[in-house]
């Protein structure tokens, strides 16, 4: 178990230096610059390059990343074009907001989804089986951010129940979990956050509980005399290495944020970060948000691998 | 028994007494007057002086935290906002010699550290953005002013009220410019040890109100300063929380719930139901221009015909409808309220017949054109369906127009290097702030503001104009100045430098317990009149 360990954190490596690379250089892909969010449209030459050398955007491309890698291995993010304030502490703050939301809409979606996969797969071919594929289809295909607005306008608007924007009253300095008041700013983005996640593992733990239903063992274990509650333990015990490998996808994204539903609840949170960065090409919020993610997308994958293989001790063998 | 009673009683109405006496004579606590401002902004505009996201930045925080030397007057509704005094109480340029300006300083001026505002402060200001090498030296506070500060030589003091600008050329509307230059307290900088990161938590300017908590990317709040040197526009609320709203359906949406007080920018299509709700909509003229800049060298808009019949295109009316009626019809560059508008020869109006004919005999029928414009971005309004309309139009008389659509950031990227790198465009669609003579006219017909020197996307030449922008820029007396400055519009009405479409009208929305507030014509706006009724 611990040479798979140590396998998987060595291959992990290479992989985080090539994320690097691709975060480094595909923000400058994209057109427009970050001097453009800086500068009027009237700025003279030389004030463009007063700027871009006191931003280090003059070096050639390949220096910058070197000097990017080096700060970035101590945790340095280096200091945000737009805002001044240090990235890492941006994105530590971001992050956290989001793994909140995360948190509440994998809870939320993972166990419904499991447990309405499982019965999906059960009741496989019937009206309830179809319905909730439908359902579960419905999920993933709803666009999340018109869900956001639609919930925003009934629970919001027309009756107030809820509030519509924000993390808590005095914002995410003062967010606390155990006040009602508080948690009532969660409930919409965690609904909206949600459905996706839902529905693609209600789908997945179907077909996996499907599949393993008419495998041999499950008839072997009927004609052992095992009762049905039993006989789903071990049904959804070989069901789950599917289901979490989807789960720990699912959860990598969630955690990347939501741009839209962030930007519609205004959740200030990894998703929002990114958007503003992208508007105004703050090249170092780009990159090190994006890198840090990818890293910890890395880091959930290889969490869920050794889950799985603890779950089914066969995978640690392949 | 009857003693515990009677001894009950007698506490009972001690204490009754004590309370009334408590009710009368002691301070009673009252609950903050809050306003609660939900921005179009993608974040808290930044605090360490010139502020980012666009002018919603000096509106909400430059202005608010900071005082300028110059100012604007935002107290009234029905006339354009133009300068007076600020932390500067007088400015005239010495008759003897155009270069040099004499300034004089309002006296008893307190930053919100405590000290006392001076003529150093102001020549240590220059320095933080035009001297590389003092530690005030902020390079993007460099960037975002500099182009307007740029002609300003050196400042001397001549005593602690008194200052001498000297400018490399004369400048006419220096005052102007120094209406965006806010100026930072060197006190508590250097307290800070310049450290920009701890000054943006807690800033010391001399503004309206001082920063109390900041919450980045969340809120900002400030509340009033007390003893702030302009008695009549100490903020009539105690807070002011400023929220970063970047979607409009939220905006509107957090209006509607009860969680903000006033929003900028509501969606037209939203207004009716924020009417319904009983929320005041304002509106005003205000020096925007959503318009087209053209391509002088490439392509068709050579051609005067051609840009007149592009302009006589345009049927205005039409496009009101689609934006609910909330815009202003363009009839030249600048609203025609503004000072120097004129009697442009040539009318701008719907006239189809009369731009096929033109395009006619310009020989460019049918005549293709390419503009580039954005999904959105500042003052842009609802782009894409106006742009839609706008090409349905122009192809209706002979035009074939093709639209290259990009995000924001991209756009200023075609237009910042000018029409040199994009020769295959014809025109830009970006929608300009003409708060000021040099934003409004000279800076897209002068020829010294070729981009990518400056704003003149096009590279309109015309020396006649080149002319007359150098004299204005040389005549100090106001009167003369403005009839120079009313030809110079006429001559770039009648010339057809742009096509010309609207001028937005600011819609905000505000709830029905907000009082007191003024929309002037201005980018900027005053909320310290504001209090909230309960």
């Amino acid at each position: 178990m611990m040479a798979y360990v140590m396998r998987r954190v060595l291959y992990a490596i290479p992989i985080a230096l090539g994320v690097s690379i691709v975060c480094f250089s595909l923000v400058y892909l994209a057109p427009g610059d970050p001097l453009q969010t800086l500068l009027p449209e009237d700025a003279s030459a030389e004030t463009i390059e007063i700027v871009k050398k006191a931003y280090g955007l003059d070096q050639p491309l390949p220096m910058q990343y070197l000097i990017w890698l080096g700060r970035a291995i101590t945790g340095d993010l280096g200091m945000s074009i737009a805002t001044g304030r240090q990235v890492s502490g941006e994105i530590l703050k971001a992050l956290s907001n989001t793994i909140i939301l995360s948190v509440g809409a994998i809870t939320l979606s993972f166990s419904l989804a499991f447990g309405l996969g499982i019965m999906a797969g059960y009741l496989h071919g019937r009206w309830t089986d179809r319905l909730l594929t439908g359902l579960a289809v419905v999920g993933v295909s709803v666009p999340n951010y018109w869900l956001g607005i639609v919930l925003v306008i009934i629970f919001s608007v027309e009756y107030q129940l809820l509030p519509a924007t924000g993390m808590g009253p005095g914002g995410s300095g003062t967010f606390n979990l155990l006040d009602p008041a508080h948690l009532k700013h969660l409930m919409l983005p965690v609904v909206t956050l949600s459905l996706i996640p839902m529905g693609i593992i209600t789908r997945t733990a179907r077909a996996a509980v499907a599949e393993a239903l008419n495998q041999d063992f499950v008839q072997t274990l009927r004609a052992k005399g095992l009762r049905e509650w039993a006989v789903a333990t071990h049904v959804v015990r070989n069901a789950l290495p599917q289901v979490l490998a989807v789960m720990g996808l699912q959860f990598g994204y969630l955690l990347g944020g939501s741009i839209l539903v962030e930007t519609i609840f205004t959740w200030p949170g990894t998703g929002f970060l990114l958007n503003k960065a992208i508007l105004t090409r703050d090249i170092p919020v780009l990159q090190g948000t994006i890198l840090v993610l990818a890293i910890f997308f890395v880091v959930t994958n290889l969490m869920v691998d050794l889950l799985q293989t603890a779950v089914d001790p066969r995978m640690q063998r392949r | 028994m009857p003693h515990l009673w009677i001894a009950f009683r007698s506490f009972t109405r001690t204490f009754f007494w004590i309370g009334i006496i408590a009710g009368w004579t002691l301070p009673s606590a009252h609950a903050e007057s809050v306003l609660r401002v939900a921005m179009t902004a993608g974040d808290v505009p930044i605090t360490i002086g010139q502020p980012d996201q666009g002018f919603e930045g000096y509106r909400f925080v430059g202005y608010n935290i900071y005082d300028t030397l110059t100012s604007w007057d935002l107290s009234k509704s029905d006339v354009a906002a133009d300068l007076r005094p600020g932390l500067a109480i007088s400015w005239e340029v010495d008759p003897k010699n155009p270069n040099r300006w004499i300034v004089e300083l309002r006296q008893g001026v307190k930053w919100h550290d405590g000290c006392e505002f001076k003529a150093e402060d102001v020549i240590w200001n220059l320095d933080r953005i035009a001297n590389e090498k003092a530690p005030q030296f902020h390079p993007k506070q460099f960037a975002m002013i500099r182009n307007r500060t740029d002609n300003i030589q050196k400042i001397e003091a001549v005593n602690d009220y008194k200052l001498v600008m000297t400018t490399a050329q004369p400048d006419s509307l220096l005052p102007y410019q120094l209406s965006y230059w806010f100026m930072v307290s060197r006190c508590k900088l250097e307290a800070l040890h310049y450290d920009y990161e701890a000054f943006q938590k807690a800033p010391s300017g001399t503004g309206p109100y001082k920063v109390d908590k900041l919450v980045p990317q969340e809120r900002l709040e400030l509340v009033q300063n007390p003893d702030y040197w302009d008695e009549k526009r100490i903020p009539k609320h105690d807070r002011l929380v400023l929220i970063p709203m970047p979607e409009a359906t939220t905006r509107a949406a957090a209006l509607l719930a009860g969680q903000v007080d006033f929003i900028e920018a509501p969606s037209p299509d939203t207004i009716p139901r924020l009417q319904s709700a009983g929320m005041q909509i304002m509106t005003n003229g205000y020096p925007h221009n959503w318009s087209y800049q053209l391509n002088f060298v490439d392509g068709p808009f050579k051609d005067i015909r051609v840009r007149k019949a592009a302009n006589l295109a345009l049927n205005r009316a039409d496009m009101k409808k689609l934006l609910g009626g909330y815009m202003i019809e363009s009839t030249g560059n600048v609203l025609p309220s503004t000072p120097y508008f004129g009697h442009p020869s040539f009318k701008i109006e719907y006239n189809p017949k009369q731009a096929t004919a033109l395009l006619q005999e310009a020989g460019c029928y049918p005549c293709d054109i390419t503009f580039a414009i954005s999904t959105s971005g500042s003052g842009q309004m609802q782009p894409l369906p106006m742009n839609e309309l706008v090409k349905a139009q122009l192809d209706a008389v002979g035009f074939n127009t093709k639209l290259d659509v990009m995000d924001w950031n991209a756009l200023l990227d075609v237009a910042r290097p000018g029409r040199e790198k994009s020769p295959d465009t014809d025109g830009i669609n970006i929608s300009r702030a003409l708060q000021d003579p040099f934003s409004a006219l000279f800076r897209h017909v002068y020829s010294k503001q070729h981009a990518p020197a400056g704003s003149n996307w096009g590279h309109y030449t015309n020396p006649a104009v080149d002319a007359l922008i150098e004299e204005i820029y040389a005549t100090f007396d106001p009167e003369a100045r403005l009839a120079k400055l009313t030809k110079l519009h006429e001559m770039m009405v009648d010339e057809a430098v742009m096509l010309w479409v609207a001028h937005d009208v600011n819609p905000r929305a505000l709830h029905p317990r907000v009082k007191g507030f003024v929309q002037a014509q201005s980018w900027f706006q005053d909320l310290t009149p504001i209090h909230i009724e309960n």
